[in-house]
């Protein structure tokens, strides 16, 4: 049905041009799902754009052939490769939140979709609208049909993204990491819709991902690419189970084993690859000097008992009682010094909540915190200068919005230095900020750059090297990998592990992936609905988890291995919390 | 949604107490009342008991109460210059004011939201830049010399227009109105026209920046992969979704122009409330100038009012609150 051959795809800027997507061939018959998958920068999402016909005003379709069906891509006029979008070829975004119109009603969004490309009355376009979604699986959909995007959660947007693709049943679906800002359990869900529409629709999809679980959860072929090059392509049992290229080996691995735990993360490269080099002596500086100021024991233990948060609802009506929402209800738990916690949760859970209530970003309404036996004051009472605000620190989920932007990174790094007394002469904090540099892994002229001169990984490494800086005792990282890709993810938690061990930091690792959490942590924690469910060892935890919604939340993690079949309790169609 | 507009309510129920604070006390601590009232040959008796009879002798609460009460019912005392009603003097002059700056408004609005979408559709376009650097020019000559050359341009050289007043004006109960006749509209293009371009520049730039950022979003870029027609596109759901922040600062501009027609006023000598309070501050007409500031402060509170209810009818998120 899609036919792309030899695809090549450059992009022009000042100096000339560069390819970002070379000689690239695939085929996406009827009612089969095509797997893209890659790191960041593999061209993925580029050979979407080049056959929706939506590039950047910078790229440019060099060479090769797109044939939908008998239809030549490359040779449409704007206004007839306009028709064809939504007709005959669809498109899943990656961000449920943010790929529907917030002002119009799903309603009006899905009948104009229809509209435009069909000639039927808007009483059939809604008919068939409202069956669209129960098929999709939304109840009510006579009466849901009227709410606006906001009105629906993350699961159920996506469900609508796709209502939206799916209703002018187009041949063709490129969906663009379509779980990737989804929590396991709607991703299964999502993922599951997406292979029965498949069956049952005939439609042919290009899932594009970056996770090699959700290839090998639902793709029927798979195309393994990196630097717009296509390494290895071929029935996904096949790709996975029997890899013929050394990349899909490596990137394969470089997935955190559910199942046991390692050294270190792995990164996706071939064997013979240079890896990147820190450099000593410099880094040596900066960790003297961190020794100093720590000295070699273990950090601090952190010890937290009956933790309760509520967030202050709207009021219903005028004189209706506010409807407070319990985020954190009576949580106790303890950190031993030195080491680390990890607390998993699905999004909602409070594990967010918990990290701000420590570094006293959160009010809590009730509870004890100490660190080592000091008791931790919460938001309100602790001072500007209460010692606890340089102890504590953190590391945030997005690194592109945890920077200040207009700062040089020299400034953000040494502010720390400054700003709790640590360091009073200005030269030697120049100094040490670069050698910290040094130790992340980064050049030490990057000092004079500004954060939007890195990528996603390289700022992570900056907010690391800030929290450093500051001579911390407890680490509290909230997700500090989810927002990046396998390797970039498995170069920054090899840093945070290695940080962690050699300066003995108390940590608590926040995390969705339990995979990762495995690695990382030495004991575990679970969250639910603001309520802690299990705590203890973390081996002990993987071996046998004891409350069934860990059991539950373990069987739904998306696992790749080596036969290329995935974990057969995935399959099972399993619900946390059917909507 | 009913506690939303309550909030706001007495919100602005406080700023409008903040302000009249502010009014009255200009008008009791800027210079005393009864000698710019008496001559030099008023006795100290007679100064006294004017004094008492104008309950000037009051604590100085019990003052600021019965002018907030005299205020409400409408009874905004006597011009030190004229001795004339204050409220009458303002009524008399807002509807000049009002529609000065209504017309200027409908201007900046008619000409600026089409220019935004233009240059931000097409910003690299020979028009949009054309459009661009003009406005650029507009907006950092002063609004005087502005007029100052409109009024060379097409009173004087050319003669179309009147250079100055209002004229033609329809009587409607007792609003005096110049909408009515070509006599009326031919005075106002002018001042209207001066006034309305620097809020036009705004607008137009504001649109731009906001149309192109909408452009750019996830929800765009999906409609455009499901073929949705560029009409629609552009027009219901980028537009719309470009309107919520302009909406605010249109609204702070309307009370902007209607609180700043002053400079216009003045160059074109129009009779409406900018003119009075020029006048009111050349003869120290104290009394005048704190009413001018309540109404103004009044007419600014009313405006955002307006502009959040506008909100709510625009945003869905404001408006529904039971979720699924």
């Amino acid at each position: 049905m899609l036919k792309v051959e030899g695809l090549c795809v450059q992009f022009k800027h000042r100096g000339g041009a560069s390819l970002a997507v070379e000689n690239v061939s695939l085929d996406v018959a009827q009612g089969e799902i095509h797997g893209l998958v890659g790191e960041s920068g593999a061209g993925k999402s580029t050979i979407g754009a080049a056959i929706m016909g939506l590039l950047p005003a910078a790229g440019e379709i060099a060479a090769g052939t797109l044939m939908l069906g008998d239809t030549d891509l490359r040779r449409l006029s704007p206004v007839e490769a306009h028709r064809l979008r939504g007709k005959r070829i669809s498109m899943i975004f990656q961000d449920p939140q943010t790929s529907l119109n917030p002002l119009m009603t799903i309603e009006a969004q899905l009948i104009e979709t229809i509209l435009a490309h069909e000639d039927i009355s808007t009483d059939a376009a809604r008919r068939r609208a409202i069956d669209l979604l129960e098929e999709i699986g939304i109840a009510n959909a006579e009466t849901r049909i009227r709410a606006y995007p906001h009105q629906f959660s993350g699961g159920m947007r996506q469900r609508v993204v796709i209502a939206l693709a799916l209703c002018t049943n187009p041949e063709l679906i490129i969906a663009d990491e379509p779980t990737t800002a989804l929590d396991v359990a709607v991703q299964a869900q999502v993922l599951d819709l997406i292979r029965r529409l498949a069956r049952t629709r005939g439609v042919g999809f290009i899932l594009i991902t970056h996770d090699i679980g959700v290839i090998a959860q639902v793709s029927d072929r798979v195309t393994v690419l990196r630097g717009g090059k296509v390494m290895e392509q071929g029935e996904t049992a096949r790709v996975l189970g029997q890899p013929e290229h050394a990349y899909t080996t490596a990137l394969m691995a470089a997935v955190p084993p559910l199942g046991r735990r390692l050294d270190r993360f792995r990164l996706p490269r071939v064997a013979g690859e240079a890896e990147i080099a820190t450099q000593v002596d410099l880094a040596r500086e900066a960790e003297d000097w961190l020794m100093a100021g720590t000295g070699t024991g273990p950090g601090p233990a952190l010890d937290i008992s009956g933790i309760t948060v509520r967030f202050r609802g709207e009021r219903r009506g005028l004189f209706g009682a506010r409807e407070d929402f319990t985020a954190l209800e009576d949580v106790s738990l303890s950190v031993r010094p030195g080491t680390v916690m990890g607390l998993v949760g699905e999004s909602g859970s409070g594990k967010s909540t918990l990290a701000k209530v420590i570094a006293a970003l959160v009010q809590p309404v009730k509870g004890d915190m100490r660190l080592d036996g000091a008791r931790l004051p919460p938001m309100r009472s602790r001072a500007r200068s209460d010692p606890s605000r340089r102890m504590v620190q953190m590391v945030f989920q997005d690194p592109y919005s945890s920077l200040n932007s207009r700062h040089r990174v020299i400034d953000i790094l040494s502010e720390p230095l400054w700003l709790y007394g640590l360091e009073r002469d200005a030269a030697r904090r120049d100094r040490l900020a670069r050698a910290m540099l040094g130790l992340v892994g980064l050049m030490p002229e990057a000092a004079d750059r500004y954060p939007h001169q890195f990528s996603g990984g390289q700022r992570q490494r900056i907010a690391v090297a800030r929290a450093l800086l500051s001579r911390p005792g407890l680490l509290l990282c909230d997700e500090p990998t989810s927002a990046l890709d396998v390797s970039i993810q498995a170069q920054i938690l090899n840093l945070l592990k290695d940080m962690q061990a050699r300066f003995g930091l108390t940590t608590l690792f926040i995390s969705h992936n339990l995979a990762v959490v495995r690695q990382m942590s030495d004991d575990i924690a679970v969250l639910k609905d603001g309520r802690l469910v299990e705590t203890g060892l973390s081996e002990a935890f993987f071996a046998a988890p004891t409350a069934s919604y860990s059991r539950d939340l373990l069987a739904q993690t998306p696992t790749v291995r080596f036969d290329g079949e995935t974990s057969p309790a995935t399959r099972a169609k399993h619900s946390i919390r059917r909507e | 949604m009913v506690g939303y507009v309550l909030k706001r309510l007495v919100q602005s129920v406080f700023v409008m107490l903040a302000v009249a604070f502010l009014a009255f006390s200009l008008f009791t601590f800027v210079g005393d009342p009864i000698s710019q009232m008496t001559g030099v040959e008023t006795s100290l008796e007679d100064q006294a008991r004017l004094s008492k009879e104008l309950g000037l002798n009051d604590p100085f609460f019990v003052q600021f109460i019965r002018f907030i009460g005299d205020m409400l019912r409408g009874d905004f005392g006597y011009s030190f210059r004229t001795r004339e009603p204050i409220g009458e003097m303002l009524l008399t002059r807002l509807p000049a004011t009002l529609e000065l700056g209504t017309v200027a408004l409908v201007i900046s609005l008619i000409a600026g939201i089409p220019a935004g979408i233009y240059t931000a559709l097409r910003p690299r376009g020979l028009v949009s830049q054309t459009i661009l650097i003009s406005t650029l020019i507009g907006v950092s000559i002063p609004t005087f010399v502005i007029g100052i050359l409109l009024i060379f341009l097409f009173g004087v050289q050319l003669g179309w227009l009147p250079t100055f007043g209002r004229s033609g004006t329809v009587e409607i109960g007792w609003w005096r109105s110049s909408l009515f006749t070509a006599e009326g509209w031919r005075s106002l293009v002018l001042p209207a026209l001066t006034l309305g371009l620097f809020q036009l520049t705004l607008t137009m730039r504001l649109v731009r920046a906001q149309m192109m950022e909408v452009m750019r979003t996830d929800h765009i870029r999906f409609a455009i992969a499901r073929g949705v027609p560029w009409q629609s596109i552009r027009y219901r759901h980028a537009l719309s979704n470009t309107m919520i922040p302009v909406i605010t600062i249109i609204g702070l501009q309307f009370g902007g122009v209607i609180a700043f027609s002053i400079v216009t006023e003045s160059v074109f000598q129009w009779p409406g409330m900018g003119l009075l309070f020029l006048e009111s501050i050349r003869f120290v007409d104290i009394p005048v100038m704190s009413v001018y500031l309540v109404v103004i402060a009044f007419f600014f509170v009313l405006i955002n009012l307006l502009v959040d209810l506008l909100y709510v009818v625009i945003d869905p998120r404001l408006r529904v609150r039971e979720s699924a």
